[in-house]
């Protein structure tokens, strides 16, 4: 099938307003006949409900969570960029865009990060306009930080809780849309299934965690906000919730899945401690304005870090990268950890971590300043690890955090099936094989605020009412088939549980999709983790209760999905034989062991197409076409 | 220490309409490294390997944002860590044959839906009421329009810090919703943003808070004590003046 991204023509910089006034309107008497579905409460699915609702529409929005103000957004720390050029040092929209485009390593689709930069500042002003406590300077006016990947100040932040903010923003919309009736609140149900009718996404089923109830609920668009699927990984420093199962469930009904194999390791998160270790915890990236990034110089060097002197130390990003030293890209970072601990000289018990330093920042700016700007995440580090980061330095690893592979989507969000549209980290579109640091904040709200409510009101205006009710043969189709899906899981009663088969296969996935790829180790994925299916079909063993709260009859359900997931992710990287960003293919690389893109082979977008229990996906190309940017080899020296 | 044994005295609940009972569980090979939530998982792994039902608890991020995650640990909301969800509690606090007794969030807005899970929806209630600046995507201003002191905005991101888990419910003894409520209406009370409907959100958010049927505060200040981002009852007195202010002069 030949995919269409419909960008629209014309200069880059007039596309997006060109596209809003050829976009069909809705009435705004005309507004209410609509439903559409939102599935996921976080900066995307928030955004885009409350968004929805203010303009009119009957909204109803789902999520698993007991409260919409719990979605992993909440969780995001460091900040969110906008190319408001408040410090005067250089930004502009074109420069946001331009870092964004190298910093995916040129694997993204330029009208789509084009927009990204532009309503980035409509999302600041939203947010302060929503009362968001954003940091601020002594004049009132407010405080930019640096991030990885940029020269410019950008990043706007609420202590180390941006995403918090931001989320509780969108959630205070939210809620007064709830309070006004445009949207209908779903709180702890689970998206199951999609359901297809006469071609078009009509409607989904879910079960209602509490009660155990399955069933469907119909509408005249369906977007999907559910986030990424790094837990696939099983650790990973998503929340323990945080799943796959509704965009995958999408996959299965048609909607294609791209660059699967595009997974964000992020360089600063808490190192792992042992075999129970249920999630792993981030450090966010801002603390590599002030923290410098050093291992020892000799392998195996056990000494405290406090009795190593300065000239026995490899301070080797700052080294390596002199322009851009500790904030170098994400990927950057976390492959170079990876090479100093493979080479013997990683830090602590288990030689698996680097450390960061603020002895440095703090006899410059004082312990005060340290705390003010970092305080709750030094906190937090103290708590974990039992270690004062004001007077040690902090030990870090690099750890899954985001996937930038998700839902085929166009220039509209649409995916392949019409009138299902994907928000935020569940789509595929911005950020190409790397995001930058404090993008993801900005593409959940963009794609949420500024850019759902335009494309869906064109679909709405061009399909009409659909009519479509829960009662439709269609629905009891998928009903019957969720339900069948939920027995299989209860009757297996095997031995193993979810956590063990999921930790067997997280270990998998990270030694073989992981950090670096290479075409042996994919192909024992293939036959690994297809022989792991077999036996979490064999030998699961769950509480049997469905008719109450049984989480791990949930989990079950969502681990049958990543087992299926990180088959595609293993395809795809072996797929794609070159390097870029986040995905390292150890066969192609520069001779300064840089990732090493095949610009000739490889400037497409992998959009895999399901074609059935056990047959082989099918591979779709989209050519990522550049006229405004030059594709080069990323240099960060 | 890698080895200690525990002995567990856990709230169980088959579901809303059961009555409960605290059951004792004998854990073993519990290390210092881990969570709480972590031992939690370990204990609910052998329970499901014997066949029995493991305890139901939320939980979600386990970094202490998310605020999904409670718990009264030995009589405690959050367990005994000082501005410290449960979910970042370690087990390094227990020593080898310790008791730990766990229960639920109690309070009559909180009905139980299994074991250790409750239903916070009256926080999201009191939300609806009022807990929002009235303004429509689209619509805002340059971000740098309104110059904010930045006490003022330290203030109220102090308050906006809430991650709204109901600590400070469970823990109080009228199991009143004060802290909470007061933390949106005096982070939006500070900032010039929520001024044009600071009075009709002081009512709304006060009178939905007394629907819901949380009781009222009475200065025990256990709310602050538990609180896992150490929100100061300062907040409640704002609130409590922003009320009484909307009650005399309210038009709305």
């Amino acid at each position: 099938m030949a995919l269409d991204s419909k960008v629209p023509d014309g200069p880059l910089a007039e596309k997006w307003d060109k596209h809003k006034f050829d976009l069909k309107l809705v009435n705004p008497a005309n507004k209410r006949k609509y439903t559409v579905i939102v599935v996921g409460t976080g900066l995307a699915g928030g955004a885009a409900a409350a968004s929805l609702g203010e303009l009119g529409y009957n909204v109803l929005n789902f999520c698993i969570q007991d409260s919409s103000r719990r979605a992993h957004s909440i969780a995001a720390q460091g900040g969110i960029n906008a190319a408001k050029n408040y410090p005067n040092d250089g930004d502009s929209i074109w420069r946001l865009f331009y870092d964004t485009v190298k910093g995916g390593d040129y694997r993204s689709r330029e009208a789509n990060v084009y927009r990204l930069a532009q309503v980035s500042n409509n999302i600041i002003d939203q947010c302060v306009a929503q009362g968001v406590p954003f940091a601020r300077d002594y004049g009132g006016l407010l405080d930019n930080r640096s991030f990885g990947g940029a020269q410019v100040s950008r990043t706007f932040y609420a202590r180390g809780q941006t995403g918090q903010q931001l989320l509780l923003g969108a959630y205070s919309s939210l809620m007064r849309q709830v309070e006004a009736g445009t949207v209908k609140m779903f709180t702890r149900h689970e998206m199951l299934d999609l359901v297809i009718q006469d071609g078009h996404a009509r409607g989904i089923v879910t079960r209602d965690l509490v009660t155990g109830e399955v069933k469907s609920y119909a509408a005249d668009a369906v977007a999907i906000a559910t986030g990424g699927y790094g837990n696939v990984f099983y650790l990973s420093t998503n929340a323990k919730n945080s799943n796959g199962t509704a965009a995958w469930r999408c996959y299965k009904r048609g909607a294609f899945f791209a660059n699967p194999c595009f997974t964000q390791i992020h360089p600063t998160c808490i190192p792992v401690s042992g075999d129970y270790q249920s999630k792993l915890t981030l450090m966010s990236e801002s603390l590599r304005n002030d923290g410098r990034v050093w291992v020892t110089k000799k392998k195996g060097d056990k000494r405290s870090p406090t009795q190593i002197p300065e000239n026995e130390r490899d301070y080797y990003l700052e080294e390596r990268y002199p322009s851009f030293g500790n904030l170098v890209p994400r990927d950057v970072a976390s492959r170079n950890a990876k090479d100093v601990c493979d080479d013997g000289r990683g830090v602590g018990d288990t030689g698996l971590a680097v450390y960061l330093d603020f002895a440095d920042a703090i006899s410059r700016l004082g312990e005060h300043t340290i705390r003010e700007k970092y305080g709750n995440l030094f906190d937090m580090y103290q708590r974990i690890t039992d270690e004062n980061p004001y007077k040690v330095p902090m030990r870090i690893y690099p750890a899954v955090h985001y996937t930038m592979g998700g839902l085929w989507v166009d220039y509209n969000l649409e995916s392949t099936i019409p009138g299902l549209f994907v928000l935020g980290e569940a789509n595929f579109s911005d950020h190409g094989a790397n995001r930058l640091g404090a993008s993801a904040l900005m593409q959940g709200l963009a794609d949420g605020y500024f850019v759902i409510p335009y494309t869906i009101g064109d679909y709405l205006a061009t399909n009409g009412v659909s009519g479509a009710s829960p009662d439709d043969a269609e629905f009891k189709a998928v009903e019957e088939e969720v339900n069948a899906g939920i027995d299989k899981l209860r009757s297996i009663k095997g031995k193993r549980t979810p956590t063990e088969l999921h930790r067997e296969l997280g270990l998998k996935v990270w030694e073989y999709i992981g950090m670096s790829r290479k075409e042996a180790g994919l192909k024992k994925a293939l036959k690994e983790i297809p022989a792991l299916k077999e036996e979490f079909w064999s030998d699961l063993k769950i509480p049997d209760d469905k008719d109450n709260l049984n989480k791990h009859l949930e989990f079950a359900g969502r681990l049958a999905d990543y087992f299926e997931l990180a088959e595609l992710m293993a395809v795809d990287a072996r797929d794609r034989k070159e390097s870029c960003g986040g995905h390292f293919r150890d066969e192609s690389q520069t001779e300064e062991g840089e990732a090493k893109r095949d610009d000739e082979n490889f400037t497409h977008v992998s959009a895999w197409e399901y074609k059935g229990e056990g047959k082989k996906p099918q591979l779709n190309k989209e050519p990522l076409v550049f006229e405004n940017v030059e594709l080069t080899q990323r240099s960060y020296k | 220490m890698d080895n200690m044994t525990l002995n567990l005295k856990v709230w169980r609940q088959k579901d809303a309409s059961s009555s409960g009972k605290m059951v004792d569980y004998k854990l073993d090979a519990v290390s210092q490294h881990m969570s709480f939530l972590e031992m939690l998982d370990v204990l609910n792994e052998k329970l499901i390997k014997d066949g029995e039902d493991p305890v139901e608890f939320d939980n979600d991020c386990r970094e202490g944002i998310c605020g999904t995650c409670s718990l009264v640990i030995n009589g405690v909301a959050h367990g005994p860590w000082n501005g410290t969800a449960t979910c970042q509690l370690h087990m390094r606090e227990y020593k080898h044959g310790d008791t730990i007794a766990i229960e639920p969030w109690r309070a009559a807005a909180f009905p139980i839906i299994k074991d250790l899970v409750v239903d916070r929806s009256a926080m999201d209630r009191i939300m609806q009421a009022g807990g929002y600046v009235s303004m429509n995507a689209g619509g805002a201003p340059d971000a740098n329009g309104l110059p904010i002191a930045k006490h003022f905005a330290e203030d109220a991101m102090d308050a906006a810090s809430c991650i709204g888990c109901g600590a400070c419910i469970a823990s109080c003894p009228n199991a009143s919703a004060s802290l909470f409520t007061a933390a949106k209406i005096s982070q939006l009370a500070l900032l010039p943003q929520g001024a044009p409907e600071r009075q009709r959100r002081a009512l709304a958010m006060v009178e939905q808070m007394d629907a819901e049927g949380f009781g009222d505060c009475s200065n025990h200040a256990e709310c602050e004590a538990t609180c896992p981002k150490e929100i100061s009852i300062s907040h409640i007195a704002r609130m409590k003046r922003e009320y009484f202010k909307a009650a005399l002069i309210s038009k709305v």
